[in-house]
């Protein structure tokens, strides 16, 4: 379970502090795939940075009592003058897992062939993707984060990641983070929308794409 | 989930027998990725770790040598220099290599057990395991060449060097975090270093001085640290001037700044 309560995150701008997390609660029970919705802006990706532990919050609480992803996201997390296989080994020595097993894995995945032992700086950004998605395939968790994830690369790429994400973990839990409806829709439990710091939880998705489309119109 | 290590480490309370384990796991990992990102594969790979500083110290002992540095005193020059630029490196190489380590490693702290004391402890220990290799082979050599004796108190010159690198680690640590702060003090550090090499005792002995002099050179604490490993080293043959106390002092106050510095970023950086 993830349970995060009173969660406030203000960040000092030159114009002063902006509260970009206002007083969010919400519960993640092993399993469940939660949607977050919102504009560009809203603190999605801040959210999913705190529910990480990549940063921390100003006040409130998080309760990690599952194993808990790191955010996945396409980029990001990577050391460009690294190998795709030294990132990968980073990576396992990081999260305690053995590198050696995973290796035929990721390389199959990532389609990258030899381009596996060259430095991630010449890859180019679908070579990128399909690393990233990989490596994030390689540690196994009870909580995936994903961060618009689903976004880029071409359409068999994209059905690979489905398949490996949604149908053969199809036991973990998700916080998916997004700002298309319909990927939520199609991909999870409940749903809350983010506006202006505060989170609404809805227990079925279509209230919550209800109450985005409403608020998304009249702002 | 089958893993165990991972489900537990991701608790918000974890054991700290495990919470060690887990530090010590990030620190390896990025120790390794820390030599391979700087030195690469490519001919001699990692041992630059120790080949760079020991050319450093090879051509000091050098300019030394043909400069007469050690002032017509008896003492052998070739000691004199690899004591002395030894040290040098020792505490100088921790706190540049910290001085802005923060930034490089942003995307890496998307992963929680990444935490900005492990990427300055992973830079420290690098340098200081290069100078201290450096120190060891160039000395031995040297005295197996019959260039230099050999040292006459090896724990003596065990707790000159270990001083030194406690100076150097949590100068390191404070520079690395007040550098996160402003971007001042990566300006200044860089002149700051060069002005202190000359006085830091790497080119003199206390003794040598005027007494008003060594009164002002014995309130930087990396003085006293190259004057015991010197005693370490030469004995009864050098006069060293030195107050272990007041360098030990200086070493903890720093220390308990540097950390206090270290909590108040580490609560503010935000991955890339």
């Amino acid at each position: 379970m993830i349970q995060i309560t009173d969660l406030v995150k203000r960040y000092h701008t030159r114009h002063g502090e902006v509260t970009v997390l206002d007083q969010v609660n919400f519960t993640v029970n092993p399993g469940e795939k939660i949607g977050i919705i919102g504009r560009n802006g809203s603190g999605k990706s801040t959210l999913i940075r705190l529910i990480s532990g990549a940063e921390q919050p100003t006040s409130g609480t998080i309760r990690r009592e599952m194993g808990v992803s790191w955010p996945l996201a396409f980029g990001g997390a990577f050391q460009g003058t690294l190998t795709g296989l030294d990132n990968l080994r980073f990576i396992c020595r990081i999260y305690g897992a053995t590198t050696e097993e995973k290796i035929p894995f990721v390389q199959e995945f990532s389609e990258l062939g030899r381009y596996l032992k060259e430095p991630v700086k010449t890859y180019s950004s679908g070579m990128r993707s399909r690393l990233a998605f990989a490596i994030s395939m390689a540690v196994e968790f009870d909580c995936f984060l994903i961060d618009e994830i689903i976004a880029v690369g071409d359409s068999r790429f994209h059905e690979k990641c489905r398949v490996e994400l949604f149908e053969k973990r199809k036991d973990r839990a998700m916080i998916i983070v997004s700002h298309d409806p319909n990927f939520i829709k199609a991909n999870c439990d409940k749903a809350a929308v983010l506006t202006a710091g505060r989170l609404h939880n809805f227990d079925r998705v279509e209230e919550a794409l209800a109450y985005y489309q409403e608020h998304s119109a009249t702002v | 989930m089958t893993d165990e290590t991972l489900t537990v480490h991701n608790n918000t309370h974890t054991p700290l027998y495990r919470s060690f384990k887990i530090q010590m796991r990030v620190i390896g990992a990025l120790l390794m990725r820390e030599v391979l990102t700087r030195y690469g594969r490519h001919n001699i790979g990692f041992m630059w770790l120790f080949v760079e500083p020991m050319l450093f110290t090879l051509g000091v002992t050098a300019l030394w040598s043909f400069a007469k540095m050690h002032h017509g005193s008896s003492m052998p020059i070739v000691a004199f220099a690899i004591t002395g630029y030894s040290s040098v490196l020792l505490w100088r190489n921790m706190p540049s290599r910290c001085v802005g380590a923060v930034e490089p490693n942003l995307a890496l702290m998307y992963h929680r057990n990444v935490k900005v004391i492990d990427v300055f402890a992973a830079r420290i220990l690098l340098e200081a395991a290069g100078a201290t290799t450096s120190f060891i082979v160039l000395s031995t050599f040297f005295i197996s060449i019959g260039w230099m004796r050999g040292p006459q108190d090896i724990i003596k010159i065990l707790l000159g060097w270990f001083m030194t690198a406690w100076f150097g680690a949590s100068l390191a640590l404070l520079m690395g975090c007040l550098s996160e702060r402003t971007e001042v003090v990566e300006k200044l550090w860089h002149p700051t270093s060069y002005l202190l090499f000359p006085l830091s005792g790497a080119a003199f002995m206390v003794d040598w001085l005027p007494p008003t002099f060594q009164k002002v050179v014995l309130c930087l604490p990396m003085v006293h640290g190259v004057e015991i490993l010197r005693e370490g080293y030469f004995g009864s043959q050098v006069h060293s001037h030195y107050n272990f106390t007041y360098m030990a002092s200086v070493c903890l106050g720093l220390t308990v700044l540097a950390l206090s510095q270290e909590r108040y970023i580490s609560k503010r950086v935000t991955p890339e």
